[in-house]
């Protein structure tokens, strides 16, 4: 459901621009609003979403999922963890739908998808090992799970199919979720050259968290 | 087609089971009595770190569901195994498990001290139990498979349970490429519309299969298969 903010960017406590292939880590304490801005237009923000108190407690795509009997994420939807508990909603989206099925991209599966010599190009899975090894306490690829992909639309049909489809965002689109408890996020930028979902032109978005 | 079983064993509703199943074998399931579900996980037996994967499986494949002559895939781009037989045709992997707080609010609380061995279990715990037998625990769990289990979605992404999907006698078949750890239990599927708690028996049963050949039905079915079965030849190439 598009749903605008009623916030102002110039008054946000935090603001920075993750560029394109990069990956971005930081706390997001409970009560504060966190925006992803696509400024350029279908860009995929690879997003986990960790309880900061226990981070073995994550952001579930099979319980969100669950949770709303609905596969899209947009405004109202409640991001569920693997223990049954709200880490964030999602208060306004000027996109309309958000896919969580689709998961990162990897160089694994970078091979699998597309080639064998498609090994060596960065991949999000990449990015994520470099934010939780940096992030520490512990973290480790087992905290890697099934991420959001805010601005992808990566449609099921009734018959079953799955598709990557063009993006419905564009630029100056953004998602804003409300913290629900202390969260840990991170984010890969995608920078997959493989797929025409983001016109082969991976680009910036830019976070804001307010207080 | 004669096939030795090496292995048979019903595991009860509401039950779990985990071992490890090496390449070259194929486990089958059957629904005894209809309406089961089999909510599995699957790991590398050698490097856990490596599991199913549900978004690799899905969008390397293009589908929403799983049937035969689809295959599984790990995170790592390799397969853990090929669906090579499947009279259900339909099977979930985007719904998850239940939970402790999500079989109180549908089924009430029937405790082991009420019930003995017939008190409501939930797959999030049956799973928990059976990982940590293998030294794996909660940071494990990844969104699992749901045998015989049929979610429909509309074109709104909203999401419906067929009921009687799956009948009694269905079959499917897992031809395994890797030596792999499975986690399954018998526990009700998340959107089981069915107020009642009544999980259903699945007979599991292990043979040796042949080795897959070029023309595998399940290898050739996506090119995107054959390429994760080239990374999975050339794994167990470096390892022998």
């Amino acid at each position: 459901m598009l749903q605008e903010s009623s916030l102002n960017s110039e008054n946000a406590s935090y603001t920075e621009i993750v560029l394109a292939g990069d990956h971005w880590m930081r706390e997001i304490k409970k009560g504060q609003t966190f925006r992803i801005l696509d400024l350029e237009g279908n860009q995929a923000a690879d997003t986990l979403f960790y309880d900061a108190a226990e981070p073995t407690n994550r952001y579930s795509a099979s319980d969100t999922i669950q949770g709303q009997a609905n596969l899209y994420l947009t405004t109202g939807t409640k991001l569920i963890s693997t223990e049954g508990d709200v880490l964030l909603t999602i208060v306004a989206d000027t996109c309309g739908r958000h896919d969580t099925l689709g998961g990162a991209c990897s160089r694994e599966s970078n091979t699998m998808r597309y080639a064998h010599d498609k090994e060596h190009m960065h991949a999000c899975r990449d990015s994520f090992l470099c934010g939780v090894q940096n992030w520490g306490h512990g973290m480790d690829k087992r905290d890697i799970t099934c991420n959001i992909n805010f601005f992808m639309n990566v449609p099921v049909t009734p018959e079953g199919k799955l598709t990557f489809a063009d993006g419905i965002s564009a630029p100056g689109r953004y998602v804003e979720l409300k913290a629900e408890r202390d969260v840990i996020a991170l984010i890969s930028n995608c920078p997959q050259l493989n797929n025409p979902c983001n016109a082969y032109n991976p680009t910036p978005v830019q976070v804001f968290i307010w207080d | 087609m004669s096939q030795d079983i090496l292995y048979s064993k019903t595991v009860k509703g509401g039950g779990m089971w985990s071992n490890v199943i090496s390449r070259g074998k194929t486990l089958r399931l059957t629904d005894i009595e209809g309406g089961a579900n089999v909510g599995m996980l699957l790991y590398n037996e050698a490097q856990p770190i490596e599991r199913y994967n549900m978004p690799d499986t899905l969008k390397g494949q293009h589908i929403f569901y799983l049937t035969a002559p689809y295959c599984l895939h790990s995170d790592m781009g390799r397969i853990f195994c090929s669906i090579t037989e499947d009279t259900a045709g339909w099977h979930d992997t985007v719904c998850g498990c239940s939970s402790a707080a999500s079989v109180k609010a549908k089924y009430g609380e029937y405790t082991y001290q009420e019930g003995r061995n017939d008190f409501y279990r939930n797959a999030r715990e049956n799973f928990l139990i059976e990982l940590g037998k293998w030294g794996l625990g909660q940071k494990d769990i990844f969104p699992n498979l749901n045998w015989f289990s049929k979610v429909v979605s509309d074109e709104e992404g909203n999401l419906s349970f067929v009921e009687g999907a799956s009948q009694s006698g269905a079959k499917i078949e897992l031809r395994f490429e890797m030596d792999t750890l499975v986690v399954l239990n018998t526990c009700q599927h998340p959107l089981d519309p069915n107020s009642e708690y009544a999980p259903k028996p699945v007979l599991l049963e292990v043979f040796k299969s042949e080795a897959p050949s070029a023309d595998d039905k399940c290898r050739l079915s996506r090119p995107e298969n054959e390429r994760a079965f080239e990374t999975t030849e050339d794994y167990y190439a470096l390892r022998a």
